[in-house]
């Protein structure tokens, strides 16, 4: 059953850039990428304890900040060593400018 | 012995450099027999947490197996633990194994990477002075820093400072000396290793620079490091991290080139053509930077020169170009360099909110950044600026000085006008 969150304004995210979102106990990333496609995945590098936010953003891809581990935004697919695991991901909406991602 | 159809690809060395090569020719569908070496009994693991979560964490720590646990199983690459090889004998292609018969190879690979150079000093020891290099060290460390003993480190380099980043953390009270003028030596501008040093006062650590050591010596409880000025800090323990002595033994005894490294071309090939090098025990030439010969120590490098020679020995000819990149964790904050920072005649710095950013150019060229602080003030814009190194661009300084300017729309702007 969808669960919409209300993570952040449109305008809180620069384009092809992400922000953190803690909710819940739960760390999330939310992304902005080309064409203002919006998109959600947990938070941490799936490879060592890094929130993703302080990553870079290159088109569709973010790199943890710290190993250069890429994942691909849309899908959470791990992209590259040193990160195996893929990321979640979690389906977003936009309304009157707010940016909700579904935990459900 | 019966002549084998392939003796195919064996790796000496099971470090980041190795491991990674193995993994990579599988990926490269390479079909023939792979063989790692190690001379440790774990599965391959990743260095990188020694000085830092190894010391920290809470639970007994296990290594960080490269690439997860399962990454060598199923993978069919035959990797031995706890093997020392002896010898090299290039006409027959064969190794020298301490133990059992020789192995044959038809392409060998060099990853045997570096180990710690020890201290010569009197009353130095194996039993006074603990070292950092392998997950065992690691642990002979953390069994040490019980709360409230005193940690003398020599050396003010990354893992010598990590180290006592990490003793600090677990409430140590922390002494490192560092002989030359200040810590970080030359790797590091000395704007950023005297904010490194602040952050490190500030949090406890005491940081003794520029002053020699003269002897080690025992105590009825520890020892004592005997400085030129005639201190003697006590110590229930210590440990040295004063740089590390490339692995090139094997090489040498087979009678290829040493130059502060096994010396290899820009695929990391050495003279032999059967036989190529990768990570902390190379010496590569960098065409980023002239052709300047290099010899790097960090885990990023090994990773990546560890995937480019299994294409080097599948017979890519590309070039490995890949910027340096190099991160510390140092407090809960992170040092990250890309480029050769000691390659600029110039610094520009930007005030990121208060945290100087450092550009280093060369004849107007982008050749290094480096900066200390929060991974989210420090990490995007290192990266962003690696990328501009790599590009070979020369941006204008006024933009580099301005925060307000993102490095991602001069990296653009080069990418449009090219």
């Amino acid at each position: 059953m969808a669960q919409w969150v209300n993570a952040c304004g449109e305008d809180e995210i620069d384009e092809e850039d992400v922000i953190r979102f803690d909710h819940a106990g739960q760390s999330f990333a939310v992304y902005r990428l080309e064409d203002d496609k919006f998109c959600a995945t947990s938070g941490f590098c799936t490879h060592e304890n890094v929130h993703l936010a302080d990553g870079l953003v290159m088109g569709r891809i973010i790199e943890c900040p710290k190993h250069n581990g890429r994942f691909d935004i849309p899908t959470g697919k791990a992209k590259g060593a040193p990160a195996c695991i893929d990321l979640q991901t979690f389906p977003v909406k936009i309304e009157d400018g707010r940016v909700f991602i579904d935990l459900g | 012995m019966q002549p084998q159809a392939d003796a195919g690809i064996v790796i000496i060395g099971a470090g980041e450099a190795g491991t990674r090569a193995a993994l990579t020719l599988r990926e490269r569908h390479y079909a023939g027999p792979i063989t790692l070496i190690g001379t440790e009994t774990h599965l391959p693991y990743e260095r990188p947490p020694l000085s830092k979560a190894a010391q920290t964490a809470l639970d007994h720590p296990a290594p960080a197996i490269i690439g997860g646990a399962d990454a060598l199983a199923g993978q069919d690459i035959d990797y031995r633990s706890g093997v020392t090889v002896t010898g090299i004998d290039r006409a027959a292609k064969t190794l020298g194994l301490q133990d059992g018969p020789p192995l044959p190879y038809a392409q060998l690979l060099l990853a045997t990477g570096a180990r710690p150079r020890t201290l010569s000093l009197p009353g130095a020891t194996a039993e006074s002075v603990l070292y950092l290099r392998t997950f065992g060290d690691a642990l002979a460390l953390r069994g040490q820093l019980a709360h409230g003993i005193r940690l003398v480190v020599i050396g003010g380099g990354f893992i010598g400072l990590e180290v006592a980043a990490s003793a600090l953390a677990r409430g140590c009270t922390v002494t490192v000396v560092e002989m030359a003028p200040r810590i970080l030596g030359r790797a590091v501008p000395a704007e950023i290793a005297a904010r490194v040093a602040t952050h490190h006062r500030a949090a406890g650590i005491t940081i003794i620079e520029g002053i020699g050591l003269t002897a080690i010596e025992p105590r009825a409880q520890g020892s004592a490091v005997l400085l030129a000025d005639g201190r003697a800090l006590e110590a229930d323990a210590v440990i040295a991290g004063i740089g590390a002595i490339p692995e090139t033994a094997l090489a040498e005894a087979a009678g290829l080139a040493i130059e502060n490294g096994i010396r290899v071309d820009g695929r990391l090939a050495t003279d032999d053509p059967a036989i190529f090098a990768a990570g902390d025990c190379c010496a590569f030439p960098h065409p980023v930077f002239g052709g300047r010969r290099l010899r790097l120590e960090a885990w990023r490098n090994a990773q990546d020169q560890g995937r480019h020679v299994a294409g080097s020995m599948l017979g890519d000819m590309a070039e490995f170009a890949t910027v340096p990149w190099f991160w510390s964790d140092q407090h809960g904050d992170t040092l990250q360099i890309a480029g050769l920072p000691d390659e600029g005649d110039r610094t520009v710095v930007r005030d990121i909110a208060g945290m100087p950013f450092l550009f280093h150019l060369k004849a107007g060229r982008l050749v290094g950044a480096s900066a200390f602080g929060p991974i989210g003030k420090v990490a995007k814009d290192i990266r962003l600026a690696e990328m501009l190194i790599q590009a070979g661009s020369s941006p204008d300084p006024a933009a580099l000085a301005d925060p307000t300017i993102k490095l991602k729309s001069l990296l653009q702007s080069r990418v449009a006008a090219a």
